[in-house]
């Protein structure tokens, strides 16, 4: 018999097909969550298909420079959330935590008002891939433009 | 590979370099990590909670890596049935698991202070939250064969290559969802001096990594010579048994 295999490798076929099918799968299967299993809506996604208001949804983006502001109360502050494309107005009553602030990221958790503003009952900082020790602060102005420009 | 399949080969190979895999690395580790306590900037936004970073990000890679080396073990043990390949897979899963859940805990309380919450199901932490169950599982399952005495492990192994699968949905979680954690500060771009991640922060990143590594890796030989030594002595007092049996 010429045809015979070894069975070491019929069994390697047999693994590598087990493993291709596997691999085709999961990607099949993270192909389909690609938006369920997305934390958060982006402002664009929040203008362009808007989720029922009142429903608890999250919206994730940038605080936009210059729109933070604080209610005469004290506690509770306005502020846009943006992506570059789409800007989405938000409100929230509450501590804010230390990395939220102008310029950098945010999660807010929520829901949207029927006004089109997003009322915010917890804030989430989101950090980005960039570790810069705090002396060269001074240097990274220039930095800081490329972080709003990598947002988009 | 098969050269190793003597467990006294292996065993003359693993007795002297278990030690000083365990030493170096020890001595590297506590370096480096009093180092980060001390020494390391500051983050510019994050402030002192930057310092966790040389804890949490090797657990990370070698929770990840554990995994790696069950799929690898697994694949030649079913394949090439080499016999220390389910021993080396078994070894690896304990420290395996304990790195994710390192990573877990050092996570949780580095996301306090920076995200604001102590836990949030984004990709990321759900992938890696789902990667220690599987340590879990794999552990139990790899105990329950030996014990059943037969020393089928098969079962076991086609558990850790199905597994495999969360081990690139883990890395690729913040790429391809919107997430709470950030997509990752280390790639190629690191090797083109272009890095996100400032050198301090970097260099220090891979000096821990190495240091952690050289742990895991004397942890999994002394592991496996532990599991080599069990199966001589269970198979000494099964023989003995027999012999009483005999007379």
């Amino acid at each position: 018999m010429s045809s015979v295999i070894k069975p070491k490798h019929q069994r390697l076929v047999l693994v590598l097909a087990a493993i291709a099918a596997l691999i085709a799968a999961a990607l099949l299967a993270a192909w389909a969550l690609r938006n369920q299993a997305s934390y958060f809506y982006l402002p664009a996604e929040m203008v362009s298909k808007p989720p029922a208001a009142d429903r608890a949804v999250r919206l994730g983006g940038m605080v936009e420079a210059g729109s933070l502001k604080t209610a005469p109360d004290g506690v509770t502050i306005t502020f846009t959330v943006s992506d570059g494309t789409a800007k989405v107005p938000a409100t929230f009553t509450g501590i804010t935590p230390d990395l939220f602030k102008e310029g950098s990221g945010v999660v807010a958790e929520g829901h949207r008002s029927s006004d089109g503003v997003f009322v915010a009952d917890n804030l989430l900082a989101k950090h980005d891939e960039k570790y810069v020790p705090r002396e060269m602060r001074q240097m990274s102005t220039g930095e800081a433009h490329q972080k709003v420009e990598a947002a988009k | 590979m098969h050269g190793f399949a003597n467990p006294a080969r292996f065993l003359r190979l693993a007795r002297p370099i278990t030690a000083p895999l365990l030493l170096i690395g020890g001595a590297l580790t506590l370096a480096v990590l009093a180092w980060g306590l001390v020494s390391a900037p500051a983050e510019q936004l994050q402030g002192e909670t930057v310092r966790i970073l040389f804890i949490h990000v090797p657990a990370a890679w070698l929770g990840m890596g554990g995994w790696s080396v069950i799929a690898l073990a697994s694949l030649s043990e079913l394949v090439w049935r080499h016999p220390l390949a389910g021993i080396a897979a078994r070894a690896a899963a304990l420290p395996g698991a304990f790195f994710s859940l390192l990573c877990l805990v050092t996570g949780s309380l580095w996301g306090r202070p920076a995200w604001g919450a102590w836990w949030v199901w984004d990709g990321r932490l759900t992938s890696m939250l789902v990667l220690f169950f599987l340590y879990c599982a794999y552990i139990a399952l790899a105990d329950a064969a030996e014990r059943s005495g037969q020393g089928n492990t098969r079962i076991a192994a086609i558990f850790g290559l199905v597994g495999a699968v969360n081990i690139p949905i883990i890395h690729y979680s913040v790429i391809w969802w919107n997430s709470l954690h950030q997509p990752p500060s280390i790639g190629l771009s690191a090797l083109s001096g272009n890095s996100p991640m400032a050198p301090e922060f970097l260099y220090g990143l891979l000096a821990a990594t190495l240091g952690f590594s050289l742990l895991f890796g004397g942890v999994v030989l002394a592991r496996m010579r532990t599991i080599l030594a069990d199966q001589q002595t269970e198979a000494r007092l099964r023989r003995r048994a027999m012999d009483y049996a005999d007379a």
